[in-house]
């Protein structure tokens, strides 16, 4: 039998008011978090919000999340066959599902 | 939705924040422009500029003598007869001078008894390659200039911009309309002078060394406000790219400077080198150039030689670990976490799609068709004609910048006026704005299809019925998504942004592959199973624009001919 994990996964735009969402991905060793994330978009609900840019270099740092508690890169935290409960960052204000504002103040955009 | 755009006015808009972006801000700021530089990520963290591993190709002659018409004799050898030849000038000419500042600014170059190293690679005369170790350029080239940025007056800076259609009045380039994806409002920004920095189009294709943000948007941007385009068939599939077994946190391009330290062997499955049966024997060396490099790797694939993913072998089993840990250090552990030990297996690689070497028309000015609008790096066309000579892609992005910026700022300055209007406002923020409620297709889904066919009929081995199958099937996607993006009416609304990107990729994908489907003859990059050999008819570039929505393609033979009747 192929093996399986299984994201639990933060969805919402209000801190205070998401809801958990609950999803199967195909277990293959080697792949890592945001594999499954994309897995996701793809094959089941592609309204699920993630940040990430090169996806799979750790190069632009953009896919920080929080699995079990603790931060990440999605890019490089290791998919597991078992139950894996992915958030957004807790310390900084949320955008949607996994995405959370990570630019420094003077890099978003202002009215001018 | 229904929310008033937001609005910014500046002297000079510059989308994109790789190397060509963020250099092209620093100049113009430096010139005593405003400046807005924007990116659909972070800035200076997307991209192609923060991917590279290694090479950056200039004749410093640090330590075998050098000069910069060696390095564009090889630039012009590489480029099969295509290369737009003041473009590849300025490239090579003023490469030096970026590098020397660069180094200025900290960046950091290898360098062996206080002289920086130049490393040899393919295609090359003489060593002329410097890096960052260990395969650390890209990320190093983006910090230094991002400290810059952050250093310059003048340069104000938005992450989160998916630019959406670029704005005219009176044939002039005004700005860009833009998606704010952290709010999912709309936003004008009126510029004197807009740069497209927005590098190349290799997520067009399933497996490619690219970030996700490289989806061509900057082609289609300047397509659809009237733009040409060149050489938009070619296509550098890098050769060996990662395929497995699965490595994660490392750029897939990552045996490249593997191979330049230490050479290593190309192997199929029967571990028997075969290089040499496509006209060019490596012996342990590292010398076969990308385009011949990806012909021989499938067709030893298609030749029933593959490995088990379907690319071949290459092994450093002949290394010593002390030579791999003296040339990779730290990567050699990175690799061991993820079960792999050089000296005791072959890894397995195969070609992915890696730079464009078609873009956007421009002069050694930067300076394109239309008036306001400049480009930068790999959305230029032209210099590196029909296959890129290894590390001209960082230099290009340099030089081509810090030009773009210069450009840009002596046209600032002969403006009387700042625009205030842009013809096409109201429409482009109609679209940005709009919600197509009906639609229920997988945004994800479609990009990944698409992806597929354009990896399989228009990738590194192309045939005419292939590439028909392709349009047949980019036509089928586009009247799929229809006119309008879907909507959920809130922010970092994921289906609006991919509809957003499936507008402009399948633009440019269509545009590949019309342009593929011309070219009856296989040279560099593009190679034509059914026409397999190069054609003297074909010394020629082609251009694309937009007619009434319809993509016009001149400069084949035929057209030539007309001309010259």
């Amino acid at each position: 039998m192929s093996e399986h994990a299984t994201l639990k996964i933060w969805r919402g735009l209000d801190a205070n008011a998401g809801r958990w969402e609950t999803y199967e991905v195909p277990f293959e060793a080697g792949q890592s978090v945001l594999d499954g994330l994309r897995w996701i978009r793809v094959n089941c609900d592609p309204t699920l919000a993630i940040r990430f840019s090169c996806i799979n270099a750790n190069a632009c740092k953009e896919c920080m999340i929080e699995l079990d508690g603790e931060t990440v890169y999605a890019c490089t935290a290791r998919l597991q066959p078992r139950k894996m409960t992915l958030a957004p960052l807790s310390n900084k204000k949320l955008l949607r599902d996994l995405v959370t504002e990570i630019a420094p103040p003077t890099e978003r955009f202002t009215n001018s | 939705m229904t929310q008033e755009p937001l609005r910014a006015e500046t002297d000079v808009l510059v989308i994109g924040s790789g190397a060509a972006g963020m250099y092209a801000a620093i100049e113009a700021a430096s010139k005593g422009c405003q400046v807005l530089l924007a990116d659909r990520s972070l800035i200076g963290r997307g991209g192609a500029t923060v991917m590279a591993q290694m090479t950056v190709a200039v004749a410093l002659g640090s330590e075998t003598a050098d000069h910069w018409s060696y390095h564009y004799s090889d630039t012009l050898t590489a480029g099969r007869g295509l290369c737009n030849e003041p473009l590849a000038q300025l490239l090579c000419e003023e490469g030096p001078d970026c590098i020397r500042t660069m180094d200025g600014w900290g960046v950091g170059w290898a360098r062996k008894d206080g002289r920086i190293t130049q490393a040899m690679a393919p295609g090359h005369d003489r060593p002329r390659c410097v890096y960052v170790d260990f395969l650390n350029t890209g990320p190093a080239v983006s910090k230094t200039l991002r400290t810059i940025v952050n250093k310059s007056n003048g340069i104000r800076k938005t992450g989160d911009l998916c630019v959406v259609d670029l704005l005219h009045n009176k044939g002039d380039v005004v700005g860009a309309a833009a998606l704010h994806l952290g709010s999912g409002t709309p936003v004008i920004v009126l510029a004197k002078a807009t740069i497209l920095a927005t590098g190349g189009l290799t997520r067009l294709f399933r497996r490619n060394s690219a970030s996700a943000n490289m989806g061509g948007d900057g082609y289609a941007l300047a397509l659809r406000a009237g733009a040409c385009l060149v050489d938009m068939e070619f296509v550098q599939f890098f050769p060996i790219g990662h395929l497995a077994p699965r490595l994660i946190g490392m750029d897939p391009i990552m045996w490249d400077p593997f191979r330049y330290k230490l050479g290593g062997r190309l192997l199929n499955n029967r571990m028997e080198e075969f290089t040499q049966h496509y006209g060019v024997a490596e012996d342990g060396k590292y010398v076969i150039t990308r385009d011949v490099g990806s012909y021989a790797i499938l067709k030893e694939v298609e030749a029933g030689r593959g490995s088990p993913h379907g690319g071949v072998y290459l092994s450093f089993q002949h290394c010593p670990e002390r030579a791999l840990r003296e040339a990779f250090g730290p990567v050699i552990d990175r690799l061991a976490t993820n079960g792999i030990d050089l000296t005791k297996m072959p890894i397995e690689v195969a070609p992915i799609a890696h730079y464009h070497m078609g873009g956007i028309v421009s002069d050694a000015k930067m300076q394109t068709d239309l008036p306001g609008l400049f480009a930068a790096g790999e959305a230029v066309g032209g210099a590196n004609g029909a296959n890129r000579l290894s590390g001209n892609a960082i230099t290009e992005a340099l030089v081509f910048g810090r030009r773009a910026g210069r450009s840009a700022a002596d046209y600032v300055k002969r403006l009387r006026a700042s625009p205030d209007h842009a013809e096409n406002a109201h429409k482009a923020i109609a679209l940005i704005a709009a919600n197509a409620p009906s639609s229920n297709f997988n945004t994800a889904e479609m990009q990944l299809t698409l992806q597929k066919t354009m990896q399989d009929n228009v990738g590194a081995l192309r045939s005419g019925p292939k590439i028909a199958a392709a349009i047949d099937k980019i036509d089928h996607l586009t009247d799929e998504i229809g006119h309008t993006p879907p909507s959920d009416g809130n922010r970092f609304d994921m289906r609006r942004i991919d509809w957003f990107d499936l507008r402009n990729m399948l633009l440019v994908s269509r545009v590949v592959a019309e342009a593929a489907l011309a070219r009856t003859e296989t040279r560099g990059a593009h190679q034509r199973e059914d026409h397999p050999h190069l054609s003297p008819d074909w010394a020629l570039n082609q251009t694309v624009a937009l007619q009434n929505a319809s993509i016009e393609l001149s400069g084949g033979p035929r057209d030539t001919a007309v001309a010259a009747s």
